[in-house]
């Protein structure tokens, strides 16, 4: 009994050394880029990488947030913040409106079509995006769209339909349907359902959606780049294009603090919403 | 009433319809077709078969990108489930400090593939990443270049790709094995068998499902692989890091050559359908055995 208590012991300190090890790794880059962010140049250059800076400055947060330079104009990444912005909040609307009102269509309604359409969406989820891109770029532009604010809204609602509109659906499948018998009965139809009964009830839904879109529109490169147009770039093609762009010496410590202020909503969001971010890509990630 | 409910539902689903015809189906159908057309730098309707599939196929930069993706992706997926899988079963012998350390492994899933990859860049620069530190201390001979050397860049991408990852496979796999019956492994005790077996024939075929959930979300990401090259290493050095994604998205936009951006696209899209129908199919089996 004895021995098999040391023995358990053992196994518990490996246990233990193998997720602190892990964790280490997990925490690295992370701990490189802001003691990077938080040193001068001189001391990147001479120094190691891992040390603690020995005069912490927050001059690259400043340079990387309102100087930093992509080509030729030099105003930070906080213009890739503000599009970003600009860009998150009608798209995450969009997206989950419609993403809500498609799924409880599906869901709770028999409407012609509904077996094709769910069964086209859950295919897109899978379908890489390369495929759509140059079509709708002609289309967008036919219409007028490209390049422009309203153009990366609209696509962002087209490519966050299919998650949308399965999280929707799966979750008002799942509401008893003597709540809806009840109010049929009593005159509620399609959209008084759906305003005073559905949506009401939807709020763990809607927290997860709204978790999935934030992240996933914060951290989109592609679309952004193909459809946001030079005006509207969002952060991350901004700061990918400070990186690559700057002219001379690269300068890591501001490269790395534009980095982490990119990063720092998805960030945000994560570490607010704990375990419903786990739900949302969970529940975003079980198809059919 | 019922009849104005039923029209309602119907208006309801226009938009979806209209982009689901319009800009899924039109687009894949317009898509193929170019793919099969003489277009350069503007569409044309000059039928020529399969002439650009040829002429994909010879490339040099193609052949790169999918050899590169095909070791990628099974190197990614497998050692991404392996480590995440561990993790899991480690989490869950009721260890301390559990919140702290789940966030901690998931963390990186949060942060775009730009982010990720323009730290992991920096933490492997040859000149001051951690190939300086090792020399700093005495390695001398220890030559940590992978980034820029030709047959070791695609690893480093790897790294970058299992660090973002590994956290999900995790919390896909703890809430698979927070599901699992306790009386299973009161069973296997008393018949004493030790945990690695337990694991290895009775939970692992249990969690099945869950091992087809976070195998083809990464399949999924594999195949739209594109971000992380560009912020890494931009496909470089010289093409040793490219990925069809960047092919397509290069050939359309920067190189003017429509045709073979969309013959290339539409072979993605035949890969992910050949991938992801049988795993869909297995997910299925698993969930409707479990409803059973």
């Amino acid at each position: 009994m004895r021995r098999n208590a040391k023995w358990l012991s053992a196994a518990r300190i490996g246990l233990y050394a193998f997720l602190v090890i892990s964790a280490a790794f997990f925490l690295l880059p992370l701990y490189v880029m802001l003691v990077t962010s938080l040193k001068g140049m001189p001391e990147i250059r001479e120094g190691n990488m891992l040390s603690l800076p020995h005069a912490p400055t927050v001059a690259a947060w400043v340079k990387a947030w309102s100087s930093a330079c992509t080509g030729l104009s030099c105003n930070g990444i906080q213009v890739g913040f503000l599009n970003s912005l600009k860009i998150l909040f009608p798209s995450v609307t969009m997206s989950i409106a419609v993403g809500a009102v498609t799924g409880y269509a599906l869901s709770l309604w028999r409407p012609r079509g509904a077996a094709w359409l769910f069964g086209i969406l859950m295919a897109v989820a899978f379908v890489p995006y390369q495929v759509f891109l140059f079509p709708l770029v002609r289309m967008f532009s036919y219409v007028g769209l490209n390049s422009s604010l309203p153009g990366i809204i609209v696509v962002h609602t087209i490519f966050g339909l299919p998650t949308m509109t399965l999280i929707f659906r799966n979750y008002f499948a799942g509401i008893p349907l003597e709540l809806i018998k009840a109010a049929r009965v009593d005159g509620a139809g399609f959209w008084r359902i759906f305003g005073a009964i559905m949506l009401p009830m939807a709020v763990p839904i809607i927290v997860v959606a709204i978790i999935l879109q934030v992240t996933g529109i914060w951290n989109d490169f592609i679309f952004g780049l193909v459809f946001a147009g030079r005006e509207n770039f969002p952060m991350t093609v901004q700061l990918n294009n400070i990186v690559n762009s700057t002219q001379g010496e690269r300068e890591y410590n501001v490269d790395m603090a534009a980095t982490i202020l990119t990063a720092l909503v998805p960030l945000g969001v994560y570490f607010i919403s704990g375990r419903w971010f786990v739900r949302g890509i969970a529940a975003g990630a079980v198809k059919g | 009433m019922a009849i104005g409910s039923r029209l309602a539902a119907q208006t309801a689903l226009i938009p979806a319809m209209l982009i689901a015809l319009v800009v899924y189906c039109g687009s894949t159908g317009w898509t193929i077709w170019i793919s099969m057309t003489s277009s350069r730098m503007l569409p044309n309707n000059n039928f020529v078969g399969l002439r650009q599939y040829e002429i994909l196929f010879a490339n040099e930069r193609w052949q790169v990108s999918v050899q590169n993706l095909a070791l990628f992706g099974v190197l990614f997926i497998t050692l991404a489930l392996a480590l995440g899988f561990f993790l899991a079963v480690l989490i869950d012998q009721r260890v301390r400090a559990e919140d702290l350390l789940r966030s901690v492994f998931l963390y990186p899933f949060s942060m775009s593939f730009i982010v990720t990859g323009l730290a992991w860049r920096w933490l492997l620069d040859p000149t001051l990443g951690i190939a300086k530190i090792a020399h700093d201390i005495g390695f001398e001979g220890v030559q940590f270049d992978w980034l820029v050397r030709q047959d070791r860049v695609i690893y480093t991408l790897l790294a970058a790709a299992i660090w973002h990852a590994a956290g999900l496979v995790m919390a896909i796999m703890l809430s698979g094995l927070r599901g699992i019956d306790q009386e299973i492994w009161k069973a296997t005790r008393i018949d004493g068998i030790p945990a690695w077996r337990t694991y290895i024939f009775v939970v692992i075929p249990m969690l099945k499902g869950s091992f087809a959930t976070a195998t083809i979300l990464m399949a999924t990401s594999v195949v739209r692989l594109y971000d992380l090259s560009v912020a890494m290493t931009n496909g470089g050095p010289g093409i040793a890091s490219e990925v069809p994604a960047k092919f397509v998205m290069d050939n359309l936009f920067e190189r003017q050559n429509i045709g073979l951006a969309t013959a290339a696209a539409t072979s993605m899209l035949i890969t992910v359908v050949a991938v992801v129908a049988p795993l869909l199919y297995a997910q299925n089996r698993a969930a409707a055995r479990v409803a059973r």
